[in-house]
C-alpha cells in the first residue's frame, strides 16, 4: 500500500469540520479519481495526503511512513522525497527558467538524471523554452513545465489538483494525455482531484466527497 | 460625494495599519533629522549674534595681554592718559550645578550696553544708580532669571532679551566678589569717540595687544562651513528618509488601484481624486511632520552641548548649549515634512493620474521593469557626469556640495542596475538547486527592495566617506601635532625684560631656548601673522611643509626666502618660487608651504634677523624651551613661582596636545552620531520594505515550501536574502565612500576651510561597518524571518487555493 488515509478529521479554524472520518487507499501504479462540489474537501484531502498540513485525527500512511508524528521539517523531507504535485494555478518559480523549474524539485531530492530531464523536456514539448521564464509562457506551457517537475523527481505518488482547470478544451485534453501517459510510464500512483465526470472516468478509480464524507 | 470617497480612500489604512505606521515614521525620521540640524544651527547662530550684541563685538578694538590678565593699575594708567577704554572681567561662575558665564563690565565707563539698554526700554526699566551701586544688579536673559532669583546671596535679577541664556552680565565690580578675582581685569573694549591726540599704547602699556575689529574672528562667518557640513548630513538623513516615503507611498497607491478604478468607474473624476489624495498626504505629512518636530527638538537637545563645545573650542564662538523652542524652526520643519513627501509622492501620484480606466491593476505594475531599470542607471550615470562638471566649470564650496549630491545622488540610481549585475555573475556560480533559486530570487526581488538598498547604500557611503576623512584627518593632525610642538614647554613673559630674565635663567638648565617673535601684518588677503624663528634643528627635522623648494631651511635663514602656511598659499594662491610681498618696498621668495590646521589666519616665517628688519623692535616675550620631557612639569611649576608668571603664561607640550585633541575628538561628535542614526535610518527603510513587501512573497515562497524546503529552512533563506543584499551593497558602497571621502579632503575641505589632508584608508573600520550593516540587515529582516517561521500552512496553502 503506498498511500492510506484512515478515518481523518480536520477542522478549519473555528471548529467547522471539513473532514469527517475520511478513509481510502491507493496502491503503487494505481490512478485514482478524487470528485466532488466546491468546499467538500478534496483539495483540504489533497494537501493531507501530500504532508501540506496536518491533520486533527485519524492516520495517514504515506509509503509506511506515517504522518501525524512528523514535524514541520520531517514531513518537508517526505514531501521532497515521496509526492510531486501539480497546482490548478501551476505555481512554478517565477524567478527561475523552464530548466531550472524542470530540474528544480529532482534536485532537491537528489534524484536528478540529466538524460531523463532532457526527454521530459522533449515530451512535454519543452525543448526550445528551457530558457524562458514561466510569465512570458501560455497557460499550457506553464501546466506542462509543473508536470515535468513533478515527473523530474520520480515520485512514488502524484498529487494533481485541478490540472486543467485553468485550461481551454484542447490544451487540457494535451496536458491530460501527457500527464497520464507520463505516470503509466513511470509507474507512479496519481490521485487527482477534479470536477469533470469526464476525466475522472480515465483513471483506475472514482471516489467521491461530499459533507467531508467519502460517498 | 467627498465624504464618501474621503471614507473610501481612508478605509485602506485601517486594513493597512504597519503601512501607516511606516509612512508617519518615514516622514517622522526625515523632518526629525533634518530638523534637528537646523535647530542646531538656529542656535548656535542666535547665540552668535547675542553675543555679539553684548559687546557690540567685532565693532571695537580691544586691548588684551597675552600673558593673561590685565592689571588695574594698567587700566587706571591708559584712563587717565585719555583712552577710552572699558574693562572686561570674565569667568565661569557655578549656580545650581550649571557653568555660566559671568562678564563684568565697567558700567561708568560704558553704561550704552545693549543688554542696558533693552532692559531700560522694558516696561519696568531700572534706576541706572542701581546698576551701579551695591549690591549692583544682575543682567540674564529670562530663561535664566528663575534659576537665579532661587540663589539668595546673588544680587537682584534684572532680565533682558539681549543676551544668551549662558550669559550673567554685571558691573566689574560685582564680578570681581562673585569671581573672587579683586581688581582683575581680562580685557579691554576701546570705545568710540577716542580724543583726537592718544599718546601711543607703546608708551604707556606695551605689553598690550590692539585686536582691531578686523583681526577678531567673525564667528557667523568662521563657522559658516561648519554649518554647511552639518546642513549637508541633515538633508543626506532627510533624503534617506524620505526613500521610505517614497516606497511606502508607492506600495500603498498600488493597493488602492482597485478601489480607485472603482470610484472612477463609479463617476468620481480623476482630478477630484488626485486632489483629495494630495489633501490626505499633506495631512500625513503634518501628522509625521509634528512627530518629526518632536523627535528633532530632542535630538537637537542632545547633541548640542557637543556642537557648543565644539564650536567653543575650535572657533571660540560663544553657543550657549540649550535649546529653546523656536516657532519659525517648527513651522520650517513641518513645511519641510509637507515639502517631502509630496516630493516623494509626486511621481506615484502622476502615474496614478495617467492611469487609464481600465488599466489592469496589480502590484507588479508598481515595480519597475528592467527598462525603467536601465534608465534610471542612464539619470545616474548623468547626474555624476552633471556634478563633476558644474565642480570643473565653477569651483568653489557650492559647487562641491552640487559635485557630492550628483555623486552620491548618482551612485544610489545606478545602484539597482549594479546589483543587478553583480547577482546574475554570482549565480552563475551557483550549484545546487536551493543556491540558484536564492540568487534568483534576490534579483526578481530587487526593484521592491531598491528603495531600502539605495538609502543604505547612501548611509554605508557617508559612514565610509566620513570615517575616512574624519580618521585621516586625526591621524595627520596627532603628526602635525608632533611635528609643531616639538618644545616641552611654551613660556610668555609679561614683557621683553622678563623675557630676557627668564631666558637667562633658562639656558644653563635646558637643551635649547627657542625665542618666538611675531608680528601682524596686512596683506591683500586678510590679516598675515609673521613670526620670526632662530636656526635650530629642531625646525629643519620637524617642521610640516607640505611643498618646498631645495635648500628651504638654508634660505630661509640666510634670510632670503619665506614659509607661508597652507591657508594663506591657497588663498593668494602663492608656492614655492613665488613672492610674497610684505610692502610696496619688501618682498622674500617663498621657499616653502606647510601644514597649519586650525588656523583661520594667514602665517608666514621668516629668520629672525629677517622679522627685525621687516619689523624693528618686536619684543621677544615667547619661548619655546627643549628640555628632558621628564623635568617639564617641574620646571613649569618653578617658573611660574620664581617669575610670578599666571597659569596659562607657562603651558606643557603634554597639555597643550591633550587640549588640540580633545578640541579635534569634540568637533566629530556630531557628525559620528548622525553617522550612526543614518544608518540606523538605512535599516528601518529595509525592514519597512521587506514588511511592505511580504503579501507580495507568499506566491513565490508557498511552491519552495510545497516542493520540500521547510519553513525553518526558508526563515533562515530570508534572514541570508537580506545579509547578501546588504553585504552587495556594502561592496559597491566601499568605493563610492572613498570617492566621497576623496572629495571631502581634496574639494571641501580646502574650499572650506583651505587645507588639503593626505587620505589614509582604514580596512579595519571597513569591516567593523560591514559587520554594523550585516547586523542591521540581519535585524530588519529578523520580523519577516520570524513571520516566515511562525507562518500557518494554511496560510501557504492559500496561494495553492483555486478560488484564490
Amino acid at each position: 500500500m503506498l498511500l492510506s488515509i484512515d478515518k481523518v478529521q480536520k477542522s478549519y479554524p473555528g471548529g467547522r469540520p471539513v473532514l469527517r472520518d475520511v478513509s481510502l487507499t491507493l496502491d503503487h501504479g494505481q490512478t485514482l479519481a478524487l470528485t466532488g462540489e466546491s468546499g467538500s474537501g478534496k483539495s483540504t484531502l489533497l494537501h493531507l495526503a501530500a504532508a501540506l498540513d496536518s491533520f486533527d485525527g485519524g492516520e495517514i500512511t504515506l509509503d509506511g511512513t506515517p504522518l501525524s508524528p512528523l514535524d514541520d521539517a520531517g514531513r518537508a523531507v517526505l514531501r521532497r522525497r515521496s509526492v510531486s504535485l501539480v497546482f490548478q494555478q501551476f505555481n512554478l518559480i517565477p524567478s527561475l527558467t523552464v530548466d531550472q523549474n524542470l530540474s528544480f524539485h529532482a534536485r532537491l531530492a537528489g534524484n536528478y538524471d540529466p538524460t531523463w530531464g532532457s526527454h521530459l523536456a522533449e515530451r512535454l514539448g519543452l525543448s526550445d523554452l528551457l530558457g524562458s521564464f514561466p510569465e512570458t509562457l501560455s497557460g499550457g506551457q506553464q501546466q506542462r513545465v509543473a508536470i515535468g517537475r513533478a515527473m523530474a523527481a520520480r515520485p512514488k505518488l502524484l498529487l494533481a489538483d485541478e490540472p486543467t482547470g485553468n485550461l481551454d478544451e484542447t490544451a487540457s485534453a494535451n496536458v491530460l494525455d501527457l500527464m497520464l501517459s507520463l505516470v503509466v510510464d513511470t509507474g507512479a500512483a496519481l490521485l487527482l482531484v477534479t470536477h469533470s465526470q469526464e476525466i475522472a472516468a480515465r483513471l483506475d478509480r472514482r471516489v467521491h466527497l461530499a459533507g467531508g464524507h467519502i460517498q | 460625494m467627498t465624504a464618501a470617497i474621503v471614507q473610501a480612500l481612508l478605509s485602506h489604512w485601517r486594513t493597512h495599519r504597519l503601512l501607516l505606521a511606516t509612512l508617519l515614521i518615514g516622514i517622522a525620521l526625515a523632518t526629525g533629522l533634518w530638523s534637528a540640524v537646523q535647530a542646531i544651527n538656529a542656535e548656535a547662530r542666535a547665540s552668535y549674534a547675542q553675543a555679539n550684541a553684548q559687546l557690540a563685538l567685532g565693532q571695537f578694538d580691544e586691548l588684551r595681554d597675552p600673558a593673561g590678565d590685565i592689571p588695574l593699575s594698567r587700566y587706571v594708567d591708559l584712563r587717565r592718559a585719555g583712552w577710552q577704554v572699558a574693562a572686561v572681567l570674565e569667568g565661569s561662575y557655578r549656580v545650581g550645578g550649571r557653568n555660566l558665564r559671568l562678564m563684568g563690565v565697567d558700567m561708568v565707563a560704558y553704561p550704552a550696553l545693549p543688554a542696558v539698554i533693552d532692559a531700560e526700554q522694558s516696561t519696568n526699566p531700572p534706576d541706572p544708580a542701581d546698576i551701579l551701586t551695591a549690591p549692583g544688579r544682575l543682567l540674564v536673559s529670562p530663561d535664566l532669571a528663575p534659576l537665579l532669583r532661587e540663589q539668595n546671596a546673588l544680587p537682584p535679577i534684572l532680565t533682558t532679551t539681549a543676551l544668551p541664556s549662558d550669559v550673567i552680565l554685571t558691573d566689574i565690580g560685582v564680578a570681581e566678589t562673585l569671581l573672587n578675582k579683586p581688581g582683575a581685569i581680562s580685557r579691554l573694549v576701546v570705545l568710540p569717540d577716542q580724543p583726537h591726540v592718544l599718546p601711543p599704547l607703546s608708551e604707556i602699556a606695551p605689553e598690550l595687544e590692539r585686536v582691531g575689529p578686523a583681526s577678531q574672528i567673525d564667528t557667523a562667518q568662521l563657522t559658516d562651513s561648519f554649518h554647511l557640513n552639518l546642513s549637508a548630513f541633515g538633508l543626506l538623513s532627510f533624503a534617506v528618509g524620505l526613500f521610505i516615503v517614497h516606497g511606502t507611498v508607492g506600495l500603498a497607491f498600488a493597493q488602492r488601484r482597485g478601489m480607485i478604478r472603482t470610484l472612477r468607474a463609479l463617476g468620481v473624476s480623476i482630478r477630484r481624486l488626485v486632489w483629495l489624495i494630495l489633501a490626505e498626504l499633506t495631512l500625513l505629512a503634518l501628522i509625521g511632520g509634528a512627530l518629526g518636530l518632536v523627535l528633532g527638538f530632542f535630538l537637537a537637545g542632545a547633541l548640542l552641548p557637543d556642537v557648543a563645545a565644539t564650536l567653543r573650542g575650535l572657533y571660540g564662538a560663544p553657543v550657549t548649549g540649550q535649546m529653546s523652542l523656536q516657532p519659525e524652526w517648527a513651522l520650517a520643519g513641518l513645511a519641510m515634512a509637507v515639502f517631502g513627501t509630496l516630493l516623494a509622492s509626486g511621481h506615484a501620484l502622476w502615474r496614478l493620474s495617467q492611469l487609464p480606466l481600465l488599466a489592469g491593476p496589480g502590484l507588479q505594475a508598481w515595480r519597475s521593469s528592467g527598462s525603467r531599470r536601465g534608465f534610471t542607471g542612464i539619470a545616474g550615470f548623468a547626474l555624476i557626469v552633471g556634478g563633476v562638471v558644474i565642480y570643473l566649470s565653477f569651483g568653489g564650496l557650492i559647487a562641491g556640495f552640487i559635485l557630492l549630491g550628483g555623486l552620491l545622488t548618482g551612485a544610489a540610481l545606478l545602484l539597482p542596475l549594479l546589483l543587478s549585475f553583480a547577482i546574475s555573475q554570482l549565480a552563475r556560480t551557483a550549484q545546487g538547486p536551493v543556491a540558484q533559486w536564492v540568487w534568483a530570487d534576490m534579483r526578481a526581488q530587487l526593484p521592491g527592495l531598491s528603495l531600502a538598498l539605495m538609502a543604505l547604500l547612501l548611509a554605508l557611503a557617508a559612514n565610509i566617506g566620513v570615517g575616512t576623512m574624519v580618521s585621516s584627518f586625526r591621524l595627520t593632525f596627532v603628526g602635525w601635532l608632533d611635528q609643531r610642538l616639538t618644545s616641552e614647554l611654551y613660556v610668555t613673559a609679561t614683557d621683553n625684560q622678563q623675557g630676557r630674565e627668564v631666558s637667562d635663567w633658562l639656558r644653563p638648565q635646558v637643551d635649547a631656548i627657542l625665542p618666538i617673535r611675531s608680528v601682524e601684518l596686512e596683506h591683500e588677503t586678510g590679516p598675515l601673522f609673521l613670526y620670526g624663528v632662530v636656526d635650530d634643528p629642531v625646525y629643519r627635522q620637524n617642521w610640516p611643509l607640505i611643498a618646498s623648494a631645495s635648500d628651504v631651511w638654508d634660505k630661509t635663514m640666510a634670510g632670503n626666502a619665506v614659509l607661508i602656511n597652507e591657508q594663506l598659499a591657497r588663498r593668494a594662491n602663492l608656492w614655492p618660487g613665488d613672492d610674497l610681498q610684505f610692502s610696496p618696498a619688501r618682498a622674500l621668495k617663498i621657499a616653502g608651504v606647510y601644514s597649519d590646521y586650525g588656523n583661520p589666519t594667514g602665517q608666514a616665517i621668516v629668520s629672525m634677523q629677517q622679522l627685525n628688519l621687516i619689523s624693528p623692535g618686536v619684543e621677544t616675550r615667547r619661548f619655546g624651551i627643549r628640555m628632558d620631557p621628564g623635568r617639564a612639569a617641574e620646571m613649569a611649576q618653578t617658573l611660574r613661582t620664581r617669575f610670578d608668571l599666571p597659569r596659562q603664561a607657562v603651558v606643557q607640550q603634554a597639555a597643550m596636545k591633550a587640549q588640540s585633541l580633545a578640541i579635534f575628538e569634540k568637533t566629530f561628535v556630531v557628525t559620528s552620531a548622525l553617522n550612526v542614526l543614518t544608518l540606523g535610518v538605512a535599516g528601518f527603510a529595509i525592514l519597512t520594505s521587506l514588511l511592505t513587501l511580504w503579501t507580495q512573497r507568499l506566491p513565490q515562497i508557498a511552491p519552495v515550501w510545497a516542493l520540500g524546503l521547510n519553513r525553518a529552512q526558508l526563515s533562515r533563506l530570508e534572514l541570508l536574502r537580506s545579509v547578501l543584499l546588504a553585504a552587495l551593497t556594502a561592496c559597491l558602497a566601499l568605493p563610492l565612500g572613498l570617492v566621497l571621502a576623496w572629495v571631502l579632503l581634496t574639494v571641501i575641505n580646502v574650499q572650506a576651510f583651505g587645507w588639503r589632508l593626505p587620505m589614509y584608508v582604514f580596512p579595519w573600520d571597513w569591516i567593523v561597518l560591514l559587520l554594523l550593516t550585516l547586523l542591521a540587515a540581519m535585524i530588519a529582516a529578523a520580523l519577516p524571518a520570524l513571520r516566515m517561521l511562525r507562518l500557518p500552512p494554511a496560510d501557504l496553502l492559500k496561494v495553492f487555493a483555486n478560488e484564490r
